[in-house]
């Protein structure tokens, strides 16, 4: 990130405001902050997408002929671990929405500064940390750590690796207290409730479920560590425990936490689409209302992922029920995006292409979602790879297209500079179609009966798999892009005014990159958000 | 040994099936919800890429003959959403409904024919039939017969996956679940284990054998007649001496016999292989070949000593000396497990 050519001529920003190391190690601005997120969740999800090539490579042939079974094992496990805990959970919240959160409402910074920065620290100590037990001693339990496999059958460096997770919930748990104070105490005069940006809505929403459930995986994940260190009987049978007690337990985290992921993509999605429609948000209050059910049923479904492990029929009926209720709402939110089209004044920019694709895979992902809340169709499709479909549709197609898309919007008021936009619209079509050729294979094999977390299987399948391994390397492209041009456009962009798009918005109001505290005067606000009509119609004409 | 039992598949069916074999009375009618969905899925797809198109087309930025007046109020939009969420209210309950009533049937069924049990363990299937057969990663079944399983593991939880009776149940440590199917295609049929359960995950596969009524019967009168030839092999285990080193405290290094068979044994190269008839016949001939690990080499071969007739009895007899074992069917090692 170095933006010297920036600090030459610009005036003062947040960027300019000092380049040693400790103004950036012990900074307490909440947009240095994210931008050491970023280089973090960058680190990792290269990490994890290196782990994801090796595993699309070893899968391009039936036998196992590129790395033995345990290597395998182990690739998943570090893609699992790595992507959920360290790449999608932090994704969104950390970058973005620490960057945008205070300039939304407008706020001088966080609630808590200080508490922001802690949290960068464990996190990324606590990740580097996980890493380094995982692949030194070659953690082969996948990322569910599943019981009695992980207390009893392998003998890596299990209980290293779980006390990094364990430790890296509490930046979770510290950025949602500091959101939901932050949201509750600093809205600019004027900015009600049902003022807010979509995007604020959606971090709040998904504060509240990191505050409340990240302290169950972290029981769960000392329960383990008692069970595996002094032998207590919790989850192992021999010793009297349960072993499904623990999938309930770490679903009732690990189903939130899909939750946690794709909640702020929304909020990224519900503000590109306003704004290269030039209009406002179709059904604004059900949007935010359908943010806080989902984030509150997101909380009763977590056991439609033991359809089959032998939970009680009805429990099994109550988990399916809901888990076709939490689809409501995101189906509201799907045809309100769609809706907000209408009668709007599109522009196809590359972050509108990216929220277009959200919308498209969303809606695949989302509706398998509902194959899998259907009992009968579960029991033949769980643990294969329709279900690796499902999932990769909604925290890779759905979340990560969001994530690019809003990096992509947010880009020139975080650096100060434009990026190259025909290779953004290359980027974001590579994705599109990279991600389809990947996953959409998936589906096929689960049907057909390919299981999960299998280093080698029946030729039958070899097809599909070919499909889907070369789709990855075009998706490998729609990643590295983006990473190529934006840094370039870091010294070599055009300078960015303070709003290239002519968007809505408290964060347009101010410079591109913001002064050091955000505004040079107190910002109040007078009227609904996304009100394009009358930005783009000063004069006041009838709608 | 030649009851002639009818040319089944030789091995599993090849070939990619998008939708797998329907080879039980259930999976005609997942089938069916599958399309159901799959349909649902296509028209809600399409609604919403073709509302992108068209809006994305008419409402372009620069196409000003688009009429763009009148735009719905926010009680209009209300009404819009309230009817979407009805309407999807609608779709799911049904779905719903549908699914649960299959999913209770396959966790309800009928009463069942037969019991048989299985064991999953790293990374083998067991199993055991009503009259004491037992086979490892292969389940012989009668046809149009409710077949009711008995699951359990000795380790880890796998998962009892038959793709083509639409059929998966957790195994799990510590308790025993139930579930049911009723095969109506005699063939064979790939068996997985579909939940993680470590090193050799993707090598613990099996099959299922649907045999006709009449077939079964001769199957397990052929797999008992495996215990007599068990007996001669055991007279032929004391005459050859084997008994002086491989009888429990002979006082002579070589490893114990006793629930080997199917059993992943550790050589001393560092190799880890299946105990299957191979490997004993192997073990026999050319001992040299594959030495347990923490063993000397001092077993000589009984190559020319015994004939291919003796071998066989001497394997059913080794197979024999399980923990608590009796007679079982070779194992097809085309599906077994080979580092």
């Amino acid at each position: 990130m170095s933006d010297d050519a920036a600090s030459s001529r610009a005036p003062e920003s947040y960027l300019t405001h000092g380049w040693r190391w400790r103004d950036w190690l012990l900074t307490t601005d909440h947009k240095r902050v994210a931008w050491l997120y970023t280089v973090s969740i960058t680190g990792f999800f290269f990490l994890g997408g290196i782990a994801a090539l090796l595993i699309r490579l070893e899968l391009m042939t039936p036998q196992g002929d590129l790395v033995s079974a345990d290597i395998y094992n182990q690739l998943f496990t570090i893609h699992g671990v790595v992507m959920v805990w360290f790449f999608l959970i932090p994704s969104i919240p950390n970058t973005l929405g620490n960057f945008l959160l205070p300039l939304m409402i407008g706020a001088k910074d966080l609630a808590f500064p200080r508490l922001n920065l802690l949290s960068w620290y464990i996190y990324t100590l606590g990740g580097i940390f996980t890493m380094a037990a995982v692949i030194t001693s070659g953690v082969d339990t996948g990322w569910t750590f599943y019981t009695p496999l992980s207390t009893q059958f392998t003998d890596t460096a299990v209980i290293a690796a779980i006390a990094g997770v364990f430790v890296v919930g509490f930046s979770s748990i510290l950025t949602g207290i500091n959101f939901i104070v932050t949201t509750h105490k600093m809205r600019a005069p004027g900015l009600t409730w049902f003022r807010l940006p979509l995007f604020v809505w959606a971090n709040y929403a998904t504060s509240l479920v990191m505050v409340l459930a990240t302290p169950v995986l972290s029981a769960t994940l000392l329960l383990l560590i008692m069970e595996r260190l002094l032998g207590i009987g919790i989850f192992d049978p021999r010793l009297g425990g349960d072993p499904i007690l623990f999938q309930h337990l770490f679903w009732f985290y690990s189903h939130p936490a899909v939750y946690i992921m794709i909640l702020p993509g929304m909020g990224v999605v519900s503000e590109l689409i306003t704004c290269f429609s030039r209009k406002t948000v179709f059904g604004y209050h059900g949007m935010a209302l359908s943010i806080l059910a989902i984030s509150v049923f997101g909380f009763l479904v977590w056991g439609h992922h033991m359809f089959v492990a032998g939970q009680s029929l009805y429990a099994g009926i109550m988990f399916s029920l809901f888990s076709f209720l939490v689809a409501l709402p995101s189906a509201i939110k799907t045809f309100n995006w769609t809706a907000t089209l209408y009668k709007g004044r599109l522009i196809f920019a590359s972050p509108m292409i990216y929220a277009l694709s959200f919308i498209g895979l969303f809606t695949i992902g989302g509706f398998t979602g509902i194959f899998l809340a259907s009992l009968a169709v579960d029991i033949h499709v769980h643990d294969t790879y329709f279900v690796v479909a499902h999932f990769h549709y909604i925290m890779v197609g759905s979340m990560v297209t969001a994530y690019l898309g809003g990096l992509h919007f947010w880009w020139p008021k975080m650096t100060g500079r434009l990026y190259p936009e025909v290779w953004a619209k290359v980027a974001s079509l590579a994705l599109f179609i990279g991600f389809n050729l990947t996953f959409f294979p998936q589906y096929l094999l689960g049907y057909a009966g390919m299981p999960r977390r299998y280093q080698t299987y029946p030729e039958d399948f070899q097809i599909l798999h070919a499909m889907s391994s070369l789709g990855a390397g075009v998706l490998a492209i729609g990643y590295l892009l983006p990473l190529g041009y934006l840094l370039w456009s870091l010294r070599w962009g055009a300078r960015a005014p303070a709003d290239p798009w002519r968007a809505a918005g408290l964060e347009w109001r101010t410079g591109s990159p913001p002064p050091p505290h955000n505004f040079l005067k107190p910002q109040t606000v007078s009227g609904p958000p996304y009100d394009y009509d009358t930005l783009d119609n000063p004069q006041g004409e009838a709608r | 040994m030649n009851d002639e039992v009818a040319d089944y598949l030789p091995a599993v069916e090849k070939g990619l099936h998008l939708i797998p074999t329907q080879a039980s009375s259930h999976a005609g009618q997942v089938d069916q919800l599958y399309y159901v969905l799959i349909a649902a899925c296509a028209i809600i797809l399409l609604v919403v890429v073709g509302m992108i198109t068209w809006f994305g087309f008419r409402y372009r930025a620069g196409n000003e003959k688009a009429d763009r007046s009148s735009r719905p109020s926010t009680r209009t939009e209300n009404r819009v959403e309230i009817a979407v969420l009805a309407a999807m209210l609608g779709v799911f309950m049904v779905l719903f409904a549908w699914a649960t009533t299959l999913y209770l049937n396959v966790y309800r069924g009928p009463e069942p024919a037969m019991t048989i049990d299985v064991v999953g363990k790293q990374w083998m299937w067991k199993v055991q039939h009503p009259d004491g057969t037992r086979e490892i990663n292969s389940l012989h079944v009668p046809a149009d017969e409710v077949i009711q399983l008995r699951v359990t593991s000795q380790d880890v939880i796998h998962s009892f996956f038959v793709p083509a009776f639409r059929l998966k149940r957790d195994v799990v440590p510590g308790t025993e679940k139930m579930a049911w199917f009723e095969a109506t295609e005699p063939g064979n049929y790939r068996l997985f284990c579909a939940e993680y359960c470590g090193s050799f995950h993707s090598r613990m596969l099996g099959k299922v054998v649907v045999m006709e009524k009449g077939d079964y019967q001769a199957w397990l009168t052929r797999q008992r007649s495996g215990g007599r030839l068990a007996a001669i092999g055991q007279q032929l285990f004391a005459a050859h001496g084997c008994s002086g080193c491989h009888k429990a405290q002979s006082g002579v290094r070589a490893p114990s016999l006793a629930g080997l068979y199917g059993r992943r044994v550790a050589l001393e190269d560092g190799r880890v292989v299946m105990a299957d008839d191979a490997y004993i016949r192997d073990s026999i001939l050319q001992p040299k070949k594959q030495v347990v690990a923490g063993f000397e080499p001092l077993m000589p071969s009984f190559a020319g000593q015994l004939d291919e007739g003796d071998i066989l009895p001497l394997i059913e007899y080794i197979k024999s000396l399980q923990p608590s074992g009796r007679n079982k069917e070779p194992v097809p090692m085309s599906q077994g497990v080979r580092p």
